[in-house]
């Protein structure tokens, strides 16, 4: 039976980790996330869990221990924001190569400088590189729901990788909005006991993790790496598609939101995905013929779906909340084109940045780019290829 | 607002309690079975620095993670704002303002940069210090939110926050009288002063 | 399924790789013959040596095998002829050699 409840997403996720009860939290406080450990802690001081808390003195040591507790076999997370992702930068990568499925809760953050606390996805992209799966929340919803699929998908035996599950900080992390629970027992049977087929602590059965590798190996383990996060796209939609017989909610790799017959579509991931439906609602009473494409899953990057999803749009909006500084939009700009050309889809496509560092993303602004993309589709109008919405 | 609801800026300081005011009434209307949002804005989070929080209340889903800027309310707890921040911006002229202060509402209209709504003021100093003992001015602007917006019936706001109090002060049962008598007088000295 | 490191080479294509380069069993250096590497060779007099026993914990590859408290000969798969043994024996019972092989023997 499903609980209605109302929730910050830092509430919402630190509620998830006390229904999965897993072994070992590592954690160092940064703000935007620091309700995340705060609350677990209040957890296991109040006896609801027996998680081992261990306190850190950096990001550095926090994602270490992470994958030295889940290597010794122990389930295991943590959570962080910006600059303390960046401070994890070596063990993100080695959690990947050494095939942890460790999970962890990151709230977005913009990474400095100029030196900021609020919301754009700079942190999180910055390390989509490192062999991550990373999943994206709309809402504290959609953390929730999300943080509860993460081990299921991490530890299933074709995919072994890490699980990132993104949410906006402040815009979703500290925001109270309407929520359904799932009951304990219902998380506990979906999420399963942890029972890692090889893990350190287990007497007579020696291992090794993380030998030196000469040049003879390691592009093989590479590959090898890269094919499990491929592997991991179906595990995803797997997961999903069990999450939403127990749950009644969720989307597999993205939501596709009015655009069976649009002409206008919106490329959009994060809480702005929310701004953009409503705004659709409005220029659909209008008569126009738009949509939002909210991705979800943005490693693996599912790019010939998205671009079949596109196939029949007249332009699309790709919208990045990050910078590249390659002087053609953010990462989302240049992967969804990429994989429009691969699928030789040549629709129309302005790529826009918006969003950093907190910058308030608006209705008004979706209805602006909207107008923007009618305008080029129709009137034949040149739009840069790249462009900034609420600046001044 | 889209859709069915009302949108609620607080404006207040640092340490003056308005974002957990907001967070209050997201509360108190979720367990009307409203969708609720409640949200702060973050600046340099500083006591005493202007800090300002959002309401959404409706009846249907809220998807929109915006700041708001055509509330139909705004709240405003200090009233040495009104001279640094522009706190009618963008209210709508159907809406209303409620400052917390002793002056009359045609004393403070002046400062409203030509607003020309609903104004409303509520002496939340003197009602908190009358039934608390203590300056906390979240409860009464928090009811005074309610009456203005009628985002729900004063008897089912008053039997909530009773419970909400019950469960929140269950270790400080003192202090739930003063708090719900912070919460009628204000009612009463709206509904006599303001003529809902 | 644990590991059977004789069954990977550096010619083993990536799906006979184990995953993330684990290593699913104990003790494998064995297998590995780094004697061969050797171009200096320690050479042990059981006359000379008062079995005091620091030779063998500074040896960085275990290759001075220690049995009932008493040092015996070194183990020349695995010695790669570093010297360290030599530097620390106080009775001069180690002398290194030129070449990969103990010609005293």
């Amino acid at each position: 039976m499903a609980k209605k409840d109302r929730m910050s997403g830092n509430e919402a996720v630190a509620y998830a980790i006390k229904q999965i009860n897993p072994d070992v939290m590592p954690a160092f406080p940064i703000t935007p996330s620091t309700e995340i450990p705060q609350m677990v802690s209040t957890y296991i001081a109040n006896g609801e869990i027996d998680t081992e808390f261990i306190p850190v003195e950096s990001e550095h040591s926090s994602m270490s221990a992470t994958i030295g507790a889940e290597a010794a076999g122990a389930r295991s997370l943590t959570a962080t924001s910006s600059c303390g992702l960046a401070l994890m930068w070596e063990e993100l990568l080695l959690a990947a190569s050494n095939r942890m499925p460790v999970v962890l809760a990151l709230v977005n953050r913009t990474l400095s400088g100029p030196i900021n606390i609020n919301c754009d996805h700079s942190d999180a992209m910055g390390a989509r590189d490192t062999g991550w799966i990373q999943i994206y929340a709309e809402s504290n919803q959609e953390a929730y729901d999300n943080f509860i699929q993460a081990y299921p998908i991490a530890e299933d035996p074709r995919v072994h990788l890490p699980v990132m599950i993104c949410q906006d900080g402040f815009i979703t992390s500290h925001a109270v909005m309407n929520i359904e629970l799932l009951e304990d027992k219902e998380v506990k049977d979906f999420v399963g006991t942890y029972r890692p087929e090889e893990y350190l602590l287990n007497p007579g059965n020696p291992m090794a993790v993380g030998p030196y590798s000469v040049s003879n190996y390691a592009m093989e383990a590479r590959r090898n790496q890269e094919l499990a996060l491929e592997a991991s796209k179906d595990v995803i939609i797997e997961v999903a598609k069990k999450y939403k017989e127990l749950s009644g909610r969720g989307f597999e790799l993205f939501e596709e939101y009015r655009t069976e017959d649009a002409d206008y579509i919106m490329l959009i991931m994060g809480s702005a995905a929310g701004t953009a439906k409503q705004a659709v609602d409005d220029l659909r009473a209008q008569g126009k013929k738009v949509g939002v494409l909210k991705l979800r899953v943005f490693r693996p990057f599912p790019a010939e779906e998205i671009a079949k999803a596109l196939k029949n749009c007249k332009a699309a909006a790709i919208m990045d909340r990050t910078e590249s500084y390659n002087g053609h939009g953010g990462p989302l700009a240049s992967e969804v084109q990429a994989g429009l050309y691969r699928e030789k889809i040549m629709i129309e496509t302005i790529c826009y940045t918006y969003g950093l560092a907190g910058r308030d993303f608006t209705v008004d602004h979706v209805y602006e780019i909207f107008g923007e993309l009618e305008d080029c589709a129709e009137n034949g109008t040149k739009y840069e290829q790249h462009r900034y919405i609420g600046l001044r | 607002m889209q859709g069915n609801g009302i949108e609620i800026r607080w404006h207040g300081r640092g340490g003056q309690g308005a974002k957990t005011a907001a967070l209050l009434l997201a509360d108190v209307c979720f367990k009307t079975g409203a969708y609720v949002q409640g949200f702060p804005e973050y600046g340099p989070e500083r006591m005493g620095a202007p800090i300002t929080a959002f309401n959404r209340i409706s009846k249907d889903e809220i998807r929109v993670h915006s700041n708001i800027y055509t509330p139909d309310l705004v709240v405003v707890v200090d009233e040495s704002l009104l001279t640094s921040v522009d706190v009618t911006s963008g209210l709508k002229e159907e809406g209303a303002i409620i400052v917390n202060t002793p002056k009359s509402a045609d004393e403070i209209r002046p400062l409203l940069k030509g607003y020309t709504g609903r104004v409303y003021t509520v002496d939340a100093r003197k009602i908190s210090v009358e039934a608390l003992g203590k300056y906390f001015p979240n409860s009464p602007m928090l009811a005074a939110a309610v009456a203005v917006s009628k985002v729900m019936e004063r008897d089912e706001f008053i039997s909530e926050m009773q419970a909400s109090y019950e469960h929140k002060f269950a270790k400080k049962p003192e202090v739930i009288e003063g708090n719900m008598k912070a919460l009628n007088m204000t009612f009463d000295a709206l509904t006599e002063g303001a003529g809902l | 399924m644990r590991t059977d490191i004789n069954k990977i080479s550096e010619q083993s294509p990536h799906e006979e790789l184990t995953e993330g380069l684990k290593i699913f069993a104990g003790g494998t250096s064995k297998l590995f013959n780094t004697g061969e590497w050797r171009t200096n060779t320690p050479v042990f007099d059981k006359e000379k040596c008062k079995q005091c026993l620091l030779c063998a914990p500074v040896c960085p590859d275990g290759a001075i095998p220690v049995k009932d408290s008493r040092r015996e000969d070194f183990d020349y798969d695995h010695c790669k002829g570093c010297g360290i043994c030599v530097k620390a024996c106080p009775f001069s019972a180690i002398t290194m050699v030129e070449g990969q092989q103990p010609h005293a023997l």
